[in-house]
């Protein structure tokens, strides 16, 4: 598909020579003014606009060439057309024709478009066109009325102020007319023969529905016939921008009440609505409120039309499209005027009914839950049921439609404010929601970015941060859910896979539904977490598992930066546990094991700066987490932390509660493993302890020491025993000699430091007035000041 | 309304580096917004243009690593594919959307419904609040013309010669970016109107 001929094609373009391309204008210039259309223009035109936009920086046409391709915009060839607009995008200066643009095709229309330079270019064109709408002439082909639409909708996009109120009300009027007035009769089709082809007169045929029976009501986007009439096709444009147009001037102050005495919809032969026999007479109202009324009937028509079977694929799609359409239209028109909202809830709500039980209609469901999270309350609806069916089944069995998962985290994204009033339990589904993330993390990530933190409530978080750990296991569950669907057991595809015969045996069943819940509440956790992780083994090198392990780190600082504002120290205690515990319980992959333990490691310290008492508090998991030797080899990162903050935080000024005995105790555990490093090589599969972990176990013992100064003596004696033991050279526990005079070097610090107690304890531990300067509220340091204010006041002259 | 519709590359290309997209047609829609907006507003026509090019390129870019992560996630083989096939090439094509957020690379906020047919893809970038059903389906048949009239399936340099076809395929059936309702009948009518100007 892209081959070496298109690279070289580009590059030719970018480094044509001056010359060359010199030569190429002044052919090219021969040639526009043959004035026909030869092959070879068309050819040369074409490759001019290659040239021109094969670049970034623009090339500037000589003014010659410019000025003959101008007259090529209203060429009766369309050829022609399209390609000097395109090549006249391309360039610079700007220039495109003087005219009326209501008189320009869309091709030179498009290049005006593109070439307004301000504001006032966008109005002014808007002006040209709406006036045209208002003058045409009653017959005689007139320039095509259709683009008019579609390019007033794209100035709309970027400045609605463009129109005026006038142009407002004319536009709703037209929009009225199209909407809902348009004819009821197929133009006849080409054929053969002509328009008087004798014998065979042509009666004009009704139009027909989709299913092939022929319409009975006004015409809508979802009605055939063998050929259009320009008023038909108006309809289709109208309706593509009605929704863009309802949503730009909502809330805009409502013109008055003015009844328009030549408005075409009361002359007879207009079609009475089946669908809309209660509607309100449109008598007396405005032209923006007509344009609602008739909204509210053409969406309720396409409702009604979309019951029935459509006998092209292409238009089942499009019968999708129009049900969500509508029903976003329907939704913007209640809160323009919630007196609506009883007429509108009905027809929502049998839309629901109707499609509720069947999953391919999920993606019209999700704007008709915005409908009624928008509408419910006004309309005293209970809502459940849409909400069982929205949060609950639609993550468990469609996780996999990447459409559906942008659509449904757009909605809570939208929403969190809303679902928070209306479904304030919609957070119990998070682990639900999550597999939205398991299953492509790539692309939700952003979005859970922003809806994790109104997912951490104090009651879930410690199954949510579970859950997070766990979310690789959950990808790869999933991935063996669908494979398990769509492979029969005795498929040649599915024998080898360890994990997928793990996921049909009744044995484990329950480690996997457990991941697979669909509701929080139901436990923090599996006790056989370490077994899931096992049968999960093989799965760790999957593609889409490997994907999801890359965005847990950042979820988990998310979680974090949401959990500390939300939980009390009993919670945070309680985290700084599941943190300890789950170090070692973690699918096995190489880097994701590295990358949770460094997340721990800076939570673990910011949790315990914030509450300093928690270490006191948790003092005994700690030290028994502190105590076994074999954390520094296998969870180096999070060990060293856990050293440090007892070294720290373990302390009388951090919580009264710190006794002798505890520093004692802690004492004991850190010596004793200092002693077990440093005496041996590590055990074999284990590499050598990097000389952070020795480093801070030194300075933790000397910290504690210097609380409780009957340990000082032990500390100086192992000091300088493992100064005498490091003269002799290397040594089996560290590698480097560098880091054995660095790791010296810090004992020698400490143990002439600890020589004299009273510092030691001052810069050991720090009275926490010091760690956060008061400056003049300080009594030691306030006194100079004072002193100096006063002489200098004295002795001012 | 669609922002941009662009066809690039997502397969390796020996002069960029890896990552990198060749942009072979591009089009955006409507005004400038950098002339609309005050943060651009002292920029010259020349950087104006400039900064189009590089907004086109990065969504060119995030496009082409959406879809080589879909595709590493999904784990299947590409099958060469010979003109001829190019319903049953889009069949089995791959499809998705990215949010883009504001800023990035456009002032507001979008979405950027892409379809990967083999090396190539389809990108249109959507308004926030645009119908994605209708996007997509507008998205699939703009494939479909696109893949039989330049020829996509076999050497693939006519959508760099022939852009006009593009632009006339853009202009029927997504005028100045407006995504339409069209049945099938609708859509007949305006492929003729198409046809009729490709077979010149």
């Amino acid at each position: 598909m892209y081959s070496h001929g298109s690279e070289s094609l580009i590059r030719q373009a970018r480094e044509i020579q001056d010359s060359e391309l010199q030569k190429f204008y002044s052919r090219l210039v021969k040639l526009l003014q043959f004035k026909e259309v030869s092959h070879e223009l068309v050819d040369s035109l074409h490759r001019l606009y290659l040239i021109l936009s094969a670049n970034k920086y623009s090339r500037t046409l000589p003014s010659e060439l410019q000025q003959n391709l101008v007259p090529l915009l209203s060429s009766p060839s369309e050829q022609l057309q399209v390609l000097s607009s395109a090549v006249l995008r391309e360039t610079l200066p700007p220039c495109g024709e003087e005219k009326n643009i209501a008189q320009l095709n869309s091709h030179a229309a498009a290049l005006l478009l593109s070439q307004a330079g301000s504001k006032d270019d966008l109005s002014d064109l808007c002006a040209q066109l709406i006036r045209s709408l208002e003058i045409r002439p009653p017959d005689g082909p007139a320039p095509s009325l259709m683009h008019t639409l579609p390019f007033v909708n794209s100035i709309l996009t970027h400045c609605p102020e463009c129109l005026t109120a006038d142009h407002v009300i004319l536009l709703s009027k037209k929009l009225v007319d199209w909407l809902r007035y348009a004819s009821i009769m197929q133009v006849g089709g080409a054929s053969s023969g002509g328009f008087f082809s004798g014998s065979r007169s042509r009666q004009p045929a009704p139009i027909a529905e989709l299913d092939g029976t022929v319409s009975g009501d006004f015409f809508t986007v979802l009605c055939v016939g063998q050929g259009f009439t320009e008023d038909q096709w108006m309809n289709v444009y109208s309706f593509s921008v009605l929704r863009h147009w309802l949503l730009t001037y909502r809330g805009v102050s409502n013109d008055s009440m003015v009844v328009d005495a030549d408005d075409r919809s009361e002359v007879d032969g207009s079609v009475v609505s089946m669908v809309s026999a209660t509607s309100s007479s449109s008598r007396l109202l405005s032209p923006k409120e007509r344009l609602r009324e008739k909204s509210f009937q053409y969406c309720q028509r396409l409702i009604e039309q979309c019951d029935r079977k459509a006998l092209k694929k292409t238009d089942t799609d499009l019968q999708k499209a129009c049900l969500v359409e509508a029903v976003c239209i329907l939704d913007l028109l209640c809160a323009e005027d919630p007196s609506l909202v009883y007429r509108v809830f009905p027809c929502v709500k049998a839309l629901f009914g109707r499609l509720s039980s069947d999953l391919s209609f999920a993606r019209v469901l999700v704007p008709v839950a915005q409908f009624y999270l928008n509408h419910g309350e006004m309309a005293a609806v209970d809502c459940e049921s849409v909400w069982k069916l929205v949060f609950s089944q639609f993550p468990a069995e469609l996780f996999n439609d990447p459409f559906l998962a942008h659509d449904f985290l757009r909605f809570l994204r939208l929403n969190l404010e809303g679902l928070q009033r209306a479904a304030p339990h919609f957070t119990r589904y998070f682990p639900n929601f999550l597999k939205f993330l398991a299953w492509d993390s790539p692309a939700t990530l952003e979005d859970f970015v922003d809806l994790l933190p109104s997912l951490v409530t104090a009651g879930s978080a410690v199954e949510l941060l579970h859950t997070l750990l766990d979310l690789p296991c959950l990808s790869a569950t999933l991935v063996l859910q669908l494979r398990s669907t769509s492979l029969p057991i005795s498929d040649p595809g599915s024998r080898g896979l360890l994990s997928l015969d793990a996921f049909r045996n009744p044995a484990f069943r329950g480690l996997f539904l457990f991941l697979l819940r669909t509701e929080a509440g139901s436990g923090d956790t599996i006790e056989r977490l370490s077994t899931l992780h096992d049968l999960l083994a093989e799965a760790a090198e999957w593609p889409r598992v490997v994907h999801c392990a890359q965005t847990v780190p950042v979820l988990l600082h998310v979680y974090f930066n949401t959990v500390i504002t939300v939980a009390d120290e009993k919670l945070l205690a309680h985290l700084i546990l599941v943190m300890l515990e789950r170090s070692n319980l973690l699918l096995n992959m190489p880097t994701y094991c590295k990358e949770i333990h460094r997340v721990f490691s800076s939570q673990l310290l910011r949790l315990c700066k914030l509450h300093p008492s928690l270490v006191v508090d948790q003092s005994q998991e700690l030290l028994e987490f502190a105590g076994a030797t074999a954390n520094v080899y296998s969870k180096e990162e999070v060990y060293t932390h856990v050293v440090w903050v007892l070294g720290e935080y373990l302390s009388l000024s951090s919580d009264s509660r710190c006794s002798v005995r505890l520093i004692t105790s802690c004492f004991e555990s850190l010596e004793a493993v200092l002693f077990e490093i440093t005496s041996s090589a590590p055990p074999p599969g284990s590499v050598c302890p990097a000389p952070k972990v020795i480093t801070t176990l030194m300075s933790a013992l000397a910290k504690l020491a210097s609380r409780s100064h009957d340990l000082i003596p032990r500390v100086s004696l192992f000091l300088s025993k493992m100064r005498n033991v490091t003269k002799g050279g290397s040594v089996p526990w560290c590698s480097d000699e560098e880091d054995v005079v660095a790791i010296v070097t810090r004992g020698e610090e400490l143990w002439s430091l600890l020589k004299t107690p009273g510092v030691a304890q001052s810069v050991l531990t720090p009275p926490p007035y010091v760690n956060a300067p008061r400056w003049h509220r300080d009594s030691n340091l306030a006194l100079p000041l004072q002193l100096r204010a006063l002489t200098a006041l004295t002795h001012s002259p | 309304m669609v922002r941009c519709f662009l066809i690039h590359t997502v397969c390796p290309v020996s002069a960029l580096s890896a990552g990198e997209s060749r942009l072979l047609y591009s089009r955006m829609f409507g005004p400038d917004e950098a002339v609309l907006t005050e943060q651009h507003r002292e920029l010259s026509p020349e950087e104006r243009r400039l900064l189009r090019k590089e907004k086109l390129a990065v969504v060119a870019r995030q496009v082409r690593s959406a879809v080589s992560l879909t595709r590493e996630a999904a784990g299947r083989a590409l099958v060469e594919a010979v003109p001829g096939e190019e319903a049953l090439v889009l069949q089995e094509a791959d499809s998705g959307v990215m949010r883009l957020r504001a800023g990035d690379p456009f002032n507001e906020e979008g979405s950027a419904v892409w379809l990967a047919v083999h090396s190539l893809a389809f990108t249109l970038v959507c308004e926030p609040h645009e119908n994605l059903l209708l996007a997509e389906g507008s998205l699939r048949s703009l494939s479909r013309h696109c893949l039989e009239d330049l020829h996509l399936l076999g050497q693939g340099s006519e959508v760099l010669l022939k852009s006009s076809r593009v632009d006339v395929l853009l202009s029927r059936l997504l005028p100045h970016g407006q995504l339409l309702f069209l049945n099938h009948r609708f859509a007949q009518s305006l492929e003729k109107e198409v046809a009729g100007y490709m077979s010149k």
